[in-house]
């Protein structure tokens, strides 16, 4: 136990902390505020103190919990709100109201609630068990069994272990150790500077699907994979971030508000009970967990609430789950990196950040992965991490360390973000390293035109951006007829494929099966405008078909529909086309 | 109560900044009491305490601190301001002391000026329709109550007059609520000051008003806290009275300016163009005040005057701001060189709580789809506008040339409204249809069919006798509505 020397904001100098450990938590003055060893130095310890340090003075006590920054697992953590260090949110409100009052005790878990345990039933006595091994299951929420599982450091063989209803701390088995019996309860702690243990990685393969057509088509992201969203302030990070939590096929989705606005949070938290889960019509909310470490709560929280959240994530992958993790912003996560370290007086690396922030950067994205578990199963965790660029300049620290780590990159672009093109992802910045990988999948699932159309709408949207170029200097006139055809395919493709409104009920989520449908329907369109042109048809006739209204609302199609309606659509296609071409394909040509 | 000593230990005056030897205990963040040797006291604040010295922050100039004869002492509490609903009407200083005249008001509470972080699940989501009766901000980039939406603007651009205009007629249509103005002027000069109150005074609103004024010439560490003491009596306002408070603070970058000066006197390690690594975190502490609390009946939005140095958006003081802001109010000085007002450009512009305040029920079914519409047309126009300027009018495409006609008719019809005028929401959806019927019919992918088929001039013509008489009943019902409106205005007046 010690005793404050020093204290400037968030940071605390304490004497006499001999024996304290690196990374243990201590409480700190009178308050008993939660902060973190960061630096020794003799006997004297640098401490990152997790709440508000007005008041503090020196000399109070500074007491070692000898523990680890650690997060508390087990049931009852899904639909949750925590703070930066697991405080439950709901709890803090009730003990001290709308405003978030400083040293509050509440634990992370609740303690006394019972759940039904279900012993597995290849868990059975005198199995030998170790880490990670799969003891039982509690039905959690309707929507996701949590299953109890060895924890750390315990190998043997089992006892006695037996269904029934339990808090999170009794006993649900007991393991006879090589060290002695180690009694197991539901509740385990991690610490979350650590990444979990796993048999080991392997190779991402199955796409996160999302809804979302830019993304699914054009650059999709693995399970397991890890993907990036740059973009300056109104560039749509957020909504994108939170149809990703809405829509994606992940089972458990933990989103971590890192740094960012108090009504981006409530937002999430308005809605999500509210939005239904497509296979089994339950609230979304009940396979998510929620991290919310607004910008006005305190910044060492908001370092500490990345790993928070990358640790639940871990935890779910063990059991064999597909979690996406989403963090929003991870520059807010480094910006609180920044203030810590110069209040620390450490060297600056590029502008004020510190010089370890690559690592820092890539670590966290590295816990991402597909493994094998070492229960045996297969679990993934994505990691798609917004990066808030200051001037959405690309160059700055935090989004070159991301960039290097990353493997799917979404450029949003301000430009698109002003003219209302949502979601504002380029088309011809963005990048995704999976397709190739993905491939096997795709041809399996969905058909094997899903790859070709896509590398056919990728090529047609470069050139068609080369000739914008042109039409800049010489406009649209003076470009021959197939040119212009294919001037207005990529415009087709840009406002009735890659737009889509997060607002709309039908357009906010698309199948693969339907992207590929209303993908194929446009090239389709594409090809035989452009035969039409060399048959001597011009553009504009070829875009005054009925046809092409028609192609442009086909995100308004109804799921059920689609095949039904994108078949008429094709034949409509046909058939217009025939009948332009044999009534100005001729007559052009004449003239010609 | 602790004891309070004087020390008369100052070792080191530098800047706003005292290093004061042999102190113990001093709490981080307390308020310290400064006299000088004529008996002057200033106020002051702990950024930094250790067992053997305390750096003591300076409100206000450090002229005649000497470090022979100047006492300090340290008074146990952090800065708290004394509030009660009689500072309504009231002109206040930088530092919280009255300044219309020397009469107390009843103190009913005292808060700590910083606040606390509100919980974010007992935030409610804004979604009351503010009409500011400014088109351009009402049909494209809707305020909604508990927002928080800044004013992007740039030196001699009309940021006041519209801030003014909006506080004048900002309404929640159909209600009448208790509301409150707070206004903290940080760093303005006399005039703009004047401005603003006679503005207040003329339309009545100034006995609803409570105004901090830290002017340009007044101390710039002072800028610290004058939005905090704004934001602490709006939150009593709003949590403890039940008023929804509009607070504005201009001008923003004053502060970050004062924020900036107090950062390199603690030599501390500069960020982007030297201002400090955790600027962001400030700005949040100030702006992440607005909002409405689940249970409260009050509510607190902030319109807050950020002028861009050298109408830069990159520059971090917009940037910081707009990642933390709900959106923005984007002022070009292009379309203020047209001699248009108010001149909001709409394409840097944004609000990202619009659709919590549009639509059925709040303003009408139609809103969003004329607003993307609008956007993606005026986005249009420019490109045509560009191409123009390459290769001439003549050269265009017939689309082309239609846009461009838009793009003028928008900024003439749309954007352009009078200082006084107060459009109604149905109003200004009105006019974007107006403009978007002149517009090819395909080119409305963004509106949905039978909003079209509602609302598009050509289709309201086709409509035969059953429904122009039933758009006739709307007419009137509309006429009624704006007497009754004009009668409620009367009565205002008297």
């Amino acid at each position: 136990m010690g005793s404050i020397e020093r204290i400037s904001g968030p940071l605390v100098v304490a004497k006499d902390m001999f024996g304290a450990s690196m990374y243990d938590v201590v409480r700190v003055g009178k308050a008993k505020l939660i902060g973190e060893i960061i630096k020794l130095d003799g006997e004297k310890a640098i401490i990152q103190v997790y709440e508000d340090t007005s008041g503090v003075r020196p000399g109070e006590k500074v007491v070692s919990t000898e523990q680890q920054l650690s997060v508390e697992l087990g049931p009852g953590i899904l639909s949750q709100v925590f703070d930066g260090v697991q405080r439950p949110l709901a709890l803090i409100k009730a003990k001290s109201g709308t405003f978030i009052k400083r040293g509050s005790e509440v634990n992370s878990v609740d303690r006394r609630k019972k759940w039904q345990f279900y012993a597995d039933k290849k868990a059975a006595k005198g199995t030998r068990v170790s880490e990670g091994a799969v003891l039982g299951y509690v039905e959690e929420t309707p929507l996701i069994k949590h299953y109890i599982m060895v924890p750390q450091g315990v190998t043997g063989r089992i006892q006695s272990i037996k269904s029934g209803r339990f808090s999170v701390e009794e006993t649900i088995a007991v393991v006879k150790t090589g060290k002695g019996l180690a009694k197991i309860s539901m509740l385990q702690k991690r610490p979350v500077r650590q990444a979990a243990r796993y048999a080991e990685k392997i190779a991402a393969e199955i796409p996160l699907i999302t809804g979302q057509r830019a993304i699914d088509t054009l650059f999709p992201v693995a399970k397991g994979g890890t993907a990036g969203i740059p973009g300056p302030f109104g560039s749509g990070k957020t909504v994108e971030q939170q149809n990703l939590a809405k829509y994606s096929d992940a089972n458990i989705v933990v989103y971590v508000g890192c740094g960012e606005r108090g009504n981006e949070m409530t937002d999430v938290l308005t809605e999500f009970p509210e939005l239904k889960d497509p296979a089994t019509g339950r609230p979304l909310m009940e396979r998510t967990v929620l991290i919310a470490n607004t910008s006005n709560m305190p910044v060492a929280a908001r370092e500490a609430s990345i790993y928070t959240g990358i640790t639940i994530a871990e935890y779910f992958r063990d059991m064999g789950y597909s979690v996406a993790l989403m963090a929003d912003s991870t520059s807010r996560w480094a910006e609180a990196m920044r203030e810590i370290s110069t209040r620390l007086e450490e060297m600056p690396g590029e502008e004020g950040y510190p010089a370890y922030l690559p690592k820092r950067l890539a670590e966290f994205y590295e816990r991402a992965g597909r493994v094998k578990t070492l229960g045996g199963d297969v679990g993934s965790v994505t990691v798609v991490g917004a990066v808030s660029p200051p001037g959405g300049d690309l160059s700055e620290p935090v989004s070159q360390g991301t960039l290097r780590v990353i493997k799917t990159f979404w450029a949003l672009d301000a430009a698109l973000a002003s003219s209302r093109h949502f979601p504002a992802i380029n088309w011809l910045t963005s990048y995704s390293l999976y397709t190739g990988a993905l491939q096997k999948w795709y041809e399996e699932n969905i058909g094997e035109s899903f790859t070709v159309n896509r590398n056919k709408a990728q090529a047609l949207l470069q050139k068609e951006a080369e000739l914008k170029d042109i039409v800049q200097l010489v406009g649209e006139d003076a470009l021959p007829d197939n040119e212009r055809v294919l001037l207005a395919v990529g415009r087709m493709l840009r406002e009735g494929f890659l737009r889509q409104s997060a607002f709309d009920p039908v357009d906010a989520f698309t199948s693969l099966k339907k992207q590929n449908l209303m993908l194929g329907a446009m090239l389709h369109f594409g090809d035989e405008a452009e035969e039409a042109a060399a048959k001597g048809v011009s553009a504009e006739n070829s875009m005054n078909l009925e046809v092409v209204k028609s192609i442009s609302r086909m995100k308004e199609i109804p799921e059920e529909k689609i095949e039904e309606e994108s078949k008429k659509i094709n034949d409509q296609i046909d058939s217009q086309f025939k009948k332009l071409v044999a009534e100005h394909g001729m007559e052009e040509r004449v003239k010609a | 109560m602790r004891f309070e000593t004087e020390y008369r230990t100052i070792g080191k005056v530098s800047g706003p900044l005292l290093v004061v030897k042999a102190v113990k205990n001093a709490g981080y963040g307390e308020i310290t009491r400064i006299k000088l040797e004529n008996g002057e006291e200033r106020l002051g604040q702990v950024i930094e305490s250790a067992d053997t010295y305390a750096v003591v922050q300076v409100f206000g100039p450090t002229s005649g601190i000497n470090v022979k004869s100047t006492s300090v002492s340290f008074t146990g509490e952090t800065f708290k301001l004394g509030v009660g609903e009689e500072m309504l009407g009231r002109v206040f200083d930088g530092q919280g002391r009255p300044k219309d005249t020397k009469a107390a008001f009843a103190v009913e509470k005292e808060l700590d000026i910083n606040g606390e972080p509100m919980n974010p699940t007992a935030r409610r989501m804004p979604s009351d329709f503010i009409q500011t009766g400014v088109s351009s901000i009402d049909g494209l980039m809707t305020l909604v109550r508990g927002q928080k939406l800044p004013i992007f603007s740039g030196a001699g651009l009309p940021h006041n007059r519209l801030a003014a205009q909006i506080a004048r007629q900002a309404k929640v249509v159909g209600r009448n609520e208790s509301f409150a103005v707070v206004f903290a002027g940080i760093g303005i000069t006399y005039d703009d000051a004047a401005f603003f109150i006679d503005n207040f005074r003329k339309t009545g609103a100034l006995k609803r008003t409570v105004a901090f004024m830290n002017l340009a010439d007044d101390p710039s560490i002072e800028r610290i806290l004058t939005p905090r003491l704004a934001l602490t009596t709006a939150e009593f306002l709003a949590y403890e009275k039940g008023m929804h408070v509009l607070v504005i603070l201009t001008d923003m970058t004053n502060y970050c300016e004062a924020l900036r000066e107090m950062a390199s006197a603690r030599e501390e390690v500069p960020g982007r163009r030297g201002y400090p690594g955790y600027m962001y975190t400030d700005l949040a502490s100030i702006y992440e005040r607005a909002g409405i609390a689940e249970g409260k009946k009050g509510s607190i939005t902030q319109l807050n005057i950020v002028t861009m140095p050298g109408d830069d958006i990159t520059h971090p003081i917009p940037d910081l701001t707009g990642y933390i802001t709900e959106g923005q109010i984007f002022l070009s000085r292009e379309l203020n060189n047209k001699g248009l007002y108010p001149p909001v450009n709409p394409l840097g512009s944004l609000s990202r709580l619009m659709n919590n305040g549009i639509g059925e029920g709040k303003t009408r079914e139609d809103h969003r789809g004329v607003a993307d519409q609008l956007y993606g047309a005026y986005a249009r126009a420019q490109e045509s506008r560009n191409l123009s300027a390459i290769i001439g009018v003549e050269a265009l495409s017939e689309v082309d040339k239609t846009y461009l006609k838009f793009g003028d008719e928008f900024e003439k019809k749309f954007l352009a409204q009078d200082e006084y005028e107060d459009r109604t929401i149905e109003k200004t959806l009105n006019v974007g249809w107006e403009l978007l019927s002149e517009l090819p019919e395909s080119e409305l992918t963004r509106i949905k069919r039978e909003h079209i088929g509602k609302y598009h001039a050509k289709h309201k013509e086709e409509k035969g006798g059953k429904e122009a008489e039933e758009m006739q009943g709307e007419k009137k019902a509309e006429a009624k509505g704006k007497k009754k409106k004009q009668a409620r205005h009367a009565k205002k007046g008297k």
